[in-house]
């Protein structure tokens, strides 16, 4: 009968479960591949900035001196481009969205002390490399003076 | 380079519009492009699956000639080009005078 | 005594409306004598942006013209970008590109038939379409993470692979779909309620349709069989399926089209499914576009056109998109003349108006 058309779908969803999920109440479900929000390991991140440079929103702020790596995660599209371009691989998408706030909050993520020590060292080391080949160089150069000047 | 374009200069555009017409081509699409200091018009015919493009190259301050007694569904093009590019076209069938968009800025792709 | 003639402001807000699109309908007593579209209320200038952003980032902009198509703006771009620097993609990226343009073909087709039901007043048609929209969304975030907006799409092919075993998950669903689709298509095409909406409700001859213009499902109502998948972009050349058309040209038959065409959509993701190759998803590119190109799409809403200026910088000179609705709009307004008031916003709808990327 053409009138009851839709009837019969009427009523048997009348008697199914809701087609939806009671978000508030319950957990949201989501996909494995699903794009949430980004987070950082901050025992592996060495702070080099690619990030930075990759977001095509500049979501993410790199301070080297106060070594902090911070997002702002309602500038982010969930573009992945980050993630994809991290030479150490720190950065990883995870499933959850965002929560909801009521102002455009970051997320300041602080090096860890690991991390801090391994750059503070690397620091040193370059600083140390730096004053030897100074060194190397006054002595040279005063080698080859000694050399033009052999009189004095 | 794209295929099938013809260059043609701005004083043979109507001709040559009217010869694409007794083809029996429909009007696919106009837009401009700025090169330098001056504009190029790309007029996109097609038969079906066929395309084809007539390109003419305009200075900033010459007048156009509208396409809309040939094709009458062109006014949105032209108006939108007029509008974001600032070149004058001439003759439109539904001029919008410029308020097809509201922009802030007059010509802002100009 | 001659009827008075008044002019009736409709839209840009409208409750049926989804998008802000404004006409000045000039009536006489209830019958509409000529109908004055316009837009430019969400016009953003997103094709200027291409001056901005270098060609690789520029994708994730593209894809932002617009929700629904957001998947055929990326690939048109992208297309556009391949044949000017000369890339072929791999057989794997274009089949997994051919799956996603369908199953977002599946969604905003589902989604129009749900905002048709609401237009005419069918509250419960609406939700039940789209709890079938909804599974289709599912699928799409499965494959890509996102729900909308992919962020799948790279010049030289994709960014991320879609397992086989999470394809072949989406095969009962396609089975889902169709059977709920099937139930609804009942209440659209034969329920006497609905029929007295749309039947000969805004009709347009075949040769106003051409004459004008016209794109995509609203073209094929009106019994013009053409369809840019046939000319085999992306994997369309190895899929089989039909060109829909109908020889009603109203408001029915815009029905019927997007209806059958939700179903050869399910078909060919089946094909893509079963035939999909195993090999690499991207070819590394080298240096920068250098020409200008311009890429034919059929997007879910009709053709559009993606034309591209390089010249060899990093930024582009020109990207211009010409959505299906823009070509549309002369056409409605065509059909909107000689139409009773009341059934202004189902014509409005029958075009599946997406102002947004009209507008850019």
């Amino acid at each position: 009968m053409a009138f009851a058309n839709f009837t019969k779908t009427e009523l048997k969803n009348l008697f199914k479960k809701p087609a939806t999920e009671k978000y508030p109440e319950g957990p949201a479900t989501f996909k494995d591949a699903t794009r949430g929000h980004i987070a950082n390991n901050m025992d592996t991140c060495v702070l080099c900035s690619v990030c930075q440079m990759r977001c095509p929103t500049g979501a993410i702020t790199v301070d080297r001196k106060a070594q902090t790596w911070t997002i702002r995660p309602f500038s982010c599209i969930q573009c992945r481009r980050c993630v994809d371009n991290c030479p150490k691989k720190s950065l990883s998408m995870e499933i959850e969205y965002t929560k909801p706030d009521v102002e455009k909050s970051q997320m300041v993520f602080e090096l860890s002390e690991k991390q801090k020590a391994m750059l503070a060292e690397q620091a040193r080391q370059a600083a140390e490399r730096v004053a030897a080949a100074m060194e190397e160089r006054k002595k040279a150069a005063s080698a080859k003076q000694a050399k033009e000047d052999p009189k004095k | 380079m794209l295929e099938n374009t013809e260059e043609i200069e701005l004083i043979g555009l109507l001709n040559k519009i009217k010869e694409m017409k007794t083809d029996g081509s429909r009007i696919v699409q106009i837009c401009a492009t700025k090169i330098g200091s001056s504009y190029e018009l790309l007029y996109t015919f097609g038969i079906d699956y066929d395309i084809k493009h007539v390109k003419v190259k305009t200075e900033p301050g010459e007048h156009v000639p509208s396409i809309t007694d040939i094709f009458p569904a062109a006014y949105l093009y032209e108006n939108e080009i007029h509008d974001l590019f600032g070149i004058a076209i001439d003759g439109i069938n539904h001029d919008y005078k410029g308020k097809l968009y509201r922009t802030p800025v007059e010509a802002p792709f100009g | 005594m001659a009827a008075k003639r008044s002019v009736i402001p409709f839209g840009p807000q409208h409750p049926v409306l989804p998008e802000p699109i404004h006409i000045d309908l000039v009536t006489e007593d209830e019958k509409v004598i000529e109908a004055i579209p316009s837009i430019g209320f969400v016009h953003r200038g997103l094709e200027h942006l291409v001056t901005k952003k270098d060609f690789g980032e520029m994708v994730y902009v593209a894809e932002r013209i617009c929700g629904i198509c957001s998947f055929g703006h990326g690939y048109g771009y992208v297309d556009a970008i391949e044949h000017i620097m000369n890339i072929e993609p791999t057989n794997r990226a274009k089949y997994i590109r051919t799956l996603l343009f369908e199953l977002s073909r599946m969604h905003s087709h589902i989604l129009w038939l749900g905002l048709m039901a609401d237009a005419f007043g069918f509250e419960s048609l609406f939700m039940e379409t789209w709890k079938y929209r909804e599974k289709v969304l599912d699928m799409l975030e499965a494959a890509t993470g996102g729900r909308v907006i992919f962020s799948i799409m790279r010049i030289g092919g994709l960014r991320k692979d879609v397992p086989d075993e999470v394809l072949q998950g989406f095969l009962p669903g396609l089975d889902e779909i169709e059977e709920g689709i099937k139930a609804c298509e009942k209440a659209f095409l034969s329920d006497p309620a609905v029929l007295s909406r749309l039947k000969g409700v805004g009709y347009l001859s075949k040769e106003d349709a051409i004459d004008l213009g016209c794109e995509g499902p609203f073209l094929r109502a009106s019994g013009v069989a053409r369809d840019n998948r046939t000319s085999g972009y992306a994997a369309y050349g190895d899929m089989d399926f039909e060109v829909i058309t109908s020889d009603d040209g109203d408001s029915y038959g815009r029905c019927y089209v997007r209806i059958q065409e939700i179903y050869q959509s399910a078909g060919i993701v089946r094909q893509c499914i079963e035939k999909m190759p195993k090999e690499g998803i991207y070819v590394p590119i080298k240096g920068f576009p250098n020409g200008e190109y311009m890429t034919i799409i059929e997007q879910p809403r009709g053709g559009a056109c993606y034309y591209v200026h390089a010249s060899g910088k990093k930024f582009i000179e020109r990207m211009r998109v010409r959505t299906p609705t823009f070509a549309n709009i002369p056409a409605l307004a065509k059909t909107l003349q000689g139409c009773d008031v009341a059934d202004v916003p189902i014509l409005v709808v029958t075009i599946d108006p997406c102002i947004s990327c009209t507008e850019r």
